[in-house]
């Protein structure tokens, strides 16, 4: 578990001062994706830097499993952060070195033999998927493969925590995923705990389980992620959470298009935590007298499941409409009737 | 060959030549030495760096400037009483060689400062963030990072130091420059200017052609 208790980071410039991380608590459990999202400037990048300590904290504490990192000794603190690894938004991989050379930096620095050396990167290198790309210089890399080595080296000590400063925002969409594919795969095969920070609320939604909101150094919003996607309650959680949702005014308009179906009943299927959404569908089309039309649907993926809504018309005998509701209740899906013609 | 350079004694342009050569070559693993080491001390004392500290900053800093504004051949006049202390007398290729290092590191410390400045910081920092110590720093990050920008400025300082052997020749320190000068020149024998130029100009592309597959080899970027 990690402790961060009253963390402030005050940066002062020539006049003035400016409060970068403001009186920050938080604790993270043992092996979960803690996502924090904020706009550019609130902050973000400062607080994981606290964590190990590459900014120095104005005040407070930071306490991995037990162990106060604030109160370390440089020697001590160089040693810790062996077991704290970090990746970063352009990669920072040395140029002069290959693929291999590079993942064996940490192992060096951490006193590791040659022989050891040459086994584990080989390790890290079959685990994040660039096996052939030994001799490779950075330099004939794709941004995507380039984060592989940056992960891979930031794996090599067996780290307890794993630190990620916008760790997807210089990729494209598809290597975004796949580099998300790989951290939530490295979560569950190493039980490692990942903190990541970001300001693109897809990032949060596809891999953290709890995720804090930071705006001008504070906390403003924080919790498991689908409540907060569900209940956004602060205006700027709001903005992020639409970010992947939509506003809630495109919904609206589509109510009123709704209404204007005549034929059988609009239903509107609400999903939380559903992780057999897929099915559901086919299922009631299979064992019910209905026809099903899709209207419209926005249904996001998470760590949890899937949540979001779908409106569906659907046709048919009396009986069996209430039959097919009846069985979607049955999940964990909610039903409501919109309209019927 | 006799007849187009009439005057020339082809012994003593060989030896002019080994001189020169050799005042170049050790002058100039002093100059990388020096040089490297006010480099690393500009850079690493510089505020925000790994070992701020205002007063080291200053001194080193000024002692580049203040030697880099010195022009070489005054140079060579100021620290005469040092070569003289040092050797006895300020002829010959050895005698040469204190104003030739003291001439050239200051220009090689002010490129390797530029050269590792232009190392990226967040490798820096990702060195960091591993636990590295701050000499595993400089040696496994910053120098090797930099060493195209080294080797390329470290070519520049050679060629800028033959140019200056061939001055110190001028006072006696031997060489291409000497032989040029005290049996051409003064004598009005051009055939050993020409020469002893083309020599120069043999040596300094020798120098750059090297320096120059050597940079683009350890070029990975
Ligand atoms: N070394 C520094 N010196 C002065 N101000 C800084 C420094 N680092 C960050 N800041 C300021 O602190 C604030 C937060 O920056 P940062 O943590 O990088 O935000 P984020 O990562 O969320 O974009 C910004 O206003 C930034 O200008
Ligand atoms: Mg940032």
């Amino acid at each position: 578990m990690i402790v961060i208790d009253q963390l402030s980071k005050i940066f002062k410039t020539n006049e003035h001062e400016l409060k970068a991380v403001d009186d920050l608590s938080l604790s993270i459990e043992k092996g979960e994706i803690f996502g924090v999202i904020g706009y550019s400037g609130a902050g973000k990048s400062t607080f994981i830097r606290l964590i190990n300590r590459l900014e120095e904290p104005t005040s407070g504490t930071v306490e991995i499993e037990g162990q106060n990192i604030t109160g370390l000794a440089r020697h001590d603190l160089r040693v810790k952060r062996q077991e704290i690894g970090m990746i970063f938004q352009h990669f920072n991989l040395l140029w002069s070195r290959t693929v291999e050379e590079n993942i064996a930096f940490p192992l060096e620095i951490a006193g590791t033999s040659k022989a050891n050396i040459k086994v584990r990167v080989q390790e890290l290198i079959d685990l994040v998927g660039l096996t052939g790309k030994e001799k490779n210089y950075p330099s004939q890399l794709s941004g995507g493969q380039k984060q592989r080595v940056g992960i891979a080296r930031a794996l090599a000590n067996k780290p307890k925590v794993l630190l990620c400063d916008e760790a997807t925002s210089a990729l494209d969409p598809e290597t975004t995923d796949s580099i998300l594919a790989l951290l939530v795969d490295i979560n569950e095969k190493l039980g490692l705990t990942i903190i990541l920070i970001t300001h693109e609320m897809h990032v949060i939604q596809k891999i953290c389980h709890n995720v804090a909101v930071m705006e001008a150094g504070r906390i403003v919003e924080q919790g498991n992620v689908l409540e907060v996607f569900t209940h956004p309650k602060k205006p700027v959680t709001k903005k992020f959470v639409e970010q992947v949702m939509g506003k809630p005014n495109d919904e609206l308009t589509d109510d009123l298009l709704i209404e204007h179906i005549s034929d059988g009943h609009v239903l509107k299927l609400t999903f939380v935590k559903e992780t057999a959404n897929q099915a559901i569908i086919s299922e009631v089309a299979k064992h019910y007298d209905v026809d099903i039309n899709i209207i419209q649907g926005n249904i996001k993926q998470t760590q949890e499941g899937a949540y979001g809504s779908l409106y569906l018309q659907m046709t048919g005998d009396l009986s069996a409409v209430e039959q097919a509701m009846q069985f979607i209740r049955s999940t964990s899906v909610d039903v409501e009737v919109i309209a019927h013609g | 060959m006799a007849n187009l350079f009439p005057n020339i004694d082809w012994m003593d342009l060989l030896l002019a030549t080994g001189e020169t050569l050799y005042m170049t070559l050790v002058a100039l693993v002093g100059t990388l030495v020096l040089g490297t080491v006010l480099g690393l001390l500009i850079y690493l004392s510089a505020p925000g760096n790994l070992w701020e500290n205002k007063i080291v900053y200053l001194i080193t800093a000024g002692f580049v400037n203040i030697f880099r504004a010195i022009p070489f051949i005054i140079l060579i006049f100021l620290i005469l009483p040092l070569t003289v202390l040092l050797f006895g007398t300020f002829r010959g290729p050895t005698a040469a060689l204190p104003a030739l290092i003291l001439g050239s590191a200051p220009f090689y410390g002010r490129l390797v400062e530029i050269a590792l400045r232009e190392v990226d910081h967040g490798v820096i920092e990702a060195a960091k963030a591993m636990g590295a110590k701050t000499s595993t720093i400089i040696f496994k990050v910053l120098l090797k990072e930099s060493m195209p920008a080294l080797v390329s400025g470290l070519t520049v300082t050679a060629i800028a130091l033959i140019g200056y052997t061939a001055v110190a020749g001028s006072i006696g320190a031997g060489g291409l420059g000497d032989y040029a000068y005290f049996y051409g020149f003064t004598r009005r024998d051009m055939d050993i200017v020409y020469v002893c130029t083309l020599l120069i100009v043999f040596i300094v592309f020798i120098f750059q052609f090297i320096g120059d597959v050597i940079t683009k080899k350890i070029d990975k970027r």
